[in-house]
């Protein structure tokens, strides 16, 4: 047991280190939850993409450098560790694209995965619709067979990016007489800027356009862009949200990174008599710590040919319910100024904490809620009886 | 990298599992309570025999370490199966022994290793007023400032809400050792024994969760297993969730310490708050989820509960462990 990098691994990251210090813009860039924010953080993507900085993990013909999961990990840790941007494009590259690794064609992931890398196509996930959220399996889009492809109608909802992306992905209803309602659905990607189809963007808590609905009218999608087979969009979609939740959707460097600032923060002029304030900086320094050192041990687990199944929803529990309590934690620190919205000019930090505590808010809400992770917990790890929802 | 415990550590855990199932703990911690340690005695030299103080203590004075995450999976096992005495002070004793001199090491340290000698340690301080099992060990070693003394008797004990820790206040002995290397000798100590009772908290942990999914898949309400609602479920993934993230923390602090890394002891302390507290959270939610049952004496479950509660304090308040964890 050992928790040692190798040369070539630490040489990684020194080269990392390097480009992002020479890279990672001076000031932060407006929020990529608004259209100045989206296309700044746009040409953010082609930056990193230019130097191969985007999807370090992919086979180098789509644009990666084919490494490991420790070396991701370990450039996950450099990147937030230097302020870098978020990323814009993390619908496409920490959802859909092991999708497409896992079922798609090579046609499709030649056609597909280098835009996405390079930021030219930014992809909005589209999971939820109105009467379907948990109960994702109920949804009631359709996909009607035509000529060389289907005809989608519909309504999407929550579509994170959607108010700017380009394209987005989701399951449809293809077989209505399907026995179950998780049988019959189909697994499909689809213009978001095309006739039939309207955008609706939704302000999320603070405003921003962060998410949208989506209208659906009759959209023509072609055969090509089917993911699996008709019919298995269920089972295929199920390994992106193992993903999701997995090892990939929240590296834990944006947590050690995030839980450093707020060291540093409390260090800068918190009250040491108040060890209330003290024992939640501890617990984020703690938690941050927790979730490398586990993600460390599942990314040796896959190396040694296991599996991530199940326990990602442990993950997705954790990350979601530290990220909240390590913002909540700054904006207290942060007293009076703790109010200002990111956009405020006097917003500490450039609003970093501002904008982080509303983002986190919504951790335990996407991606699969954290009642349905601790069901999953429940029932898959802990081999208890299933019950009612 | 391989952030993983090796085959033969796994199969060391497997085999103090074995054995220490088959040892009716439960029994051997009722009867150690009731101050019958003969059965405790007994099980101490098979742990001797399986190695498990031979790891605190270097080759030179008959031991096989110092090997920390040994260590930590050897308590681990220790800790799911309730195994009463001064395991940690044990352990903590030799480290200690091991650094504040070759005399002093030479003559407790090989009756340590071999399970003949059961040691205490107890580095006096506010957080620290007594020695854990003094009545039972044959060295009571008492750390006063840079002074350690082999106490001449255990003292008046006073009664743990742990029946199976007898807290006593070690009187009198001899002046072993004096100066800054003792001081020092103790804080190693003292980061060794909050690292094994990590551990010990683990395996305290696993068994409160495991015996307790086991209790709600099995007792029925309205016609169902409790185990199928929610408010059920989710107190124990709860639970689950906690200690497998706790579990990482034990196993980095103990590479830590093995590797003498100077942040060992911010680590170690990351450790001991959170698998304490992990477990503290498991003891709660067995405590609750067995109804009425969860609350007796009578039910064994209740020498885990207990122990719970009492390692949350030991070796490192929640308080100061979070203190150190952000030490400068």
């Amino acid at each position: 047991m050992d928790l040692d990098f190798t040369a070539a691994e630490d040489a990684f990251r020194a080269e990392a280190r390097e480009w992002l210090a020479a890279h990672v813009p001076a000031a932060p860039l407006p929020s990529l939850e608004t259209a100045r924010g989206f296309a700044a953080h746009r040409d953010w993507e082609r930056t990193l993409f230019a130097d191969r900085w985007s999807v370090v993990s992919w086979p180098e013909e789509y644009g990666g450098r084919g490494v490991s999961i420790l070396q991701w990990l370990i450039f996950e840790e450099e990147y937030y560790a230097a302020g870098a941007p978020g990323r814009v494009s993390q619908n496409g590259i920490n959802l859909l694209a092991p999708t497409l690794f896992e079922h798609g064609t090579p046609e499709q992931r030649a056609r597909v995965l280098p835009p996405m890398a390079s930021g030219e196509v930014i992809w909005a996930q589209a999971w939820s619709e109105p009467e379907s959220g948990s109960d994702l399996a109920s949804l009631r889009s359709t996909a009607v067979r035509t000529d060389g492809g289907w005809r989608l109608s519909g309504q999407k909802t929550w579509s994170s990016r959607a108010a700017f992306a380009d394209r987005a992905f989701g399951l449809f209803r293809s077989d209505p007489d399907a026995d179950r309602p998780h049988h019959g659905l189909t697994y499909l990607m689809f213009p978001l800027r095309a006739d039939g189809v309207t955008v609706r963007p939704i302000g999320r808590l603070d405003g921003k356009p962060a998410f949208a609905e989506l209208f659906l009218d009759d959209v023509f999608v072609p055969d090509e862009d089917v993911i699996g087979e008709p019919g298995q969009g269920w089972r295929v979609a199920m390994s992106t949200a193992g993903n999701e939740r997995g090892l990939t959707l929240r590296s834990p460097g944006r947590f050690t990174a995030a839980a450093d600032r707020l060291t540093t923060l409390w260090r800068s002029g918190a009250d040491p008599d108040d060890t209330a304030l003290r024992d939640r900086v501890a617990d984020a320094v703690i938690g941050a710590r927790a979730y490398r050192l586990f993600t460390y041990a599942g990314a040796s687990r896959i190396a040694a040919g296991g599996s991530i199944g199940a326990e990602s929803s442990l993950n997705k529990v954790f990350w979601s319910e530290l990220d909240i309590a390590l913002h909540e934690t700054a904006l207290d620190l942060l007293g009076p100024y703790g109010e200002l919205s990111d956009e405020a000019e006097e917003a500490p930090a450039h609003g970093s904490w501002a904008e982080g505590y509303t983002f986190s808010l919504a951790g335990p809400v996407y991606a699969g809620t954290n009642e349905i992770q601790r069901d999953i917990i429940a029932e898959r790890l802990l081999g208890l009886p299933k019950g009612r929802r | 990298m391989r952030f993983l415990l090796d085959d033969e550590q796994r199969e060391f855990a497997r085999s103090l599992d074995a054995m220490l199932a088959a040892a009716d703990t439960p029994a051997v911690v009722r009867a150690w309570a009731a101050g019958d340690t003969a059965p405790g005695r007994a099980l101490w030299s098979r742990l001797a025999e399986a190695g498990v103080f031979a790891l605190a203590v270097p080759e030179r004075h008959d031991g096989l370490g110092p090997l920390p995450v040994e260590l930590a999976v050897a308590f681990t096992e220790l800790g799911r199966h309730a195994v009463p005495g001064p395991l940690v002070e044990t352990v903590a004793a030799a480290a200690f022994l091991d650094r504040v001199g070759d005399e002093a090491a030479a003559a407790w340290l090989p009756g340590i290793a071999s399970g003949k000698t059961v040691a205490t340690l107890c580095p006096l301080s506010p957080d620290s007023p007594y020695a854990l099992d003094a009545d039972a060990a044959d060295a009571v070693f008492v750390v006063d400032d840079d002074t350690v003394r082999l106490a001449a008797t255990a003292g008046p004990l006073q009664q743990s809400a742990d029946p199976a820790r007898r807290l006593a206040r070690p009187l009198g002995g001899t002046v072993l050792a004096h100066g800054a290397g003792v001081t020092a000798a103790a804080a190693h100590a003292a980061d060794v024994a909050a690292l094994a009772t990590a551990a010990q908290a683990l395996g305290l942990g696993r068994t409160l969760l495991a015996r307790t999914v086991e209790y709600v898949g099995q007792r029925t309400q309205f016609g169902v297993a409790i185990g199928s609602f929610q408010a059920v479920k989710h107190r124990l993934a709860d639970v689950l969730i906690a200690l497998e993230f706790a579990q990482p923390l034990v196993h980095a602090a103990a590479l830590a310490l093995a590797s003498a890394d100077p942040g060992a002891g911010r680590e170690i302390a990351a450790a001991k708050v959170s698998a304490c507290e992990a477990t503290y959270t498991a003891a709660r939610t067995a405590l609750h989820l067995h109804g009425a049952l969860g609350y007796t004496d009578e039910f064994d479950l209740s020498l885990w509960i207990r122990k719970a509660r009492a390692l949350r304090s030991a070796w490192g308040t929640p308080a100061a462990c979070r203190a150190r964890v952000l030490a400068v």
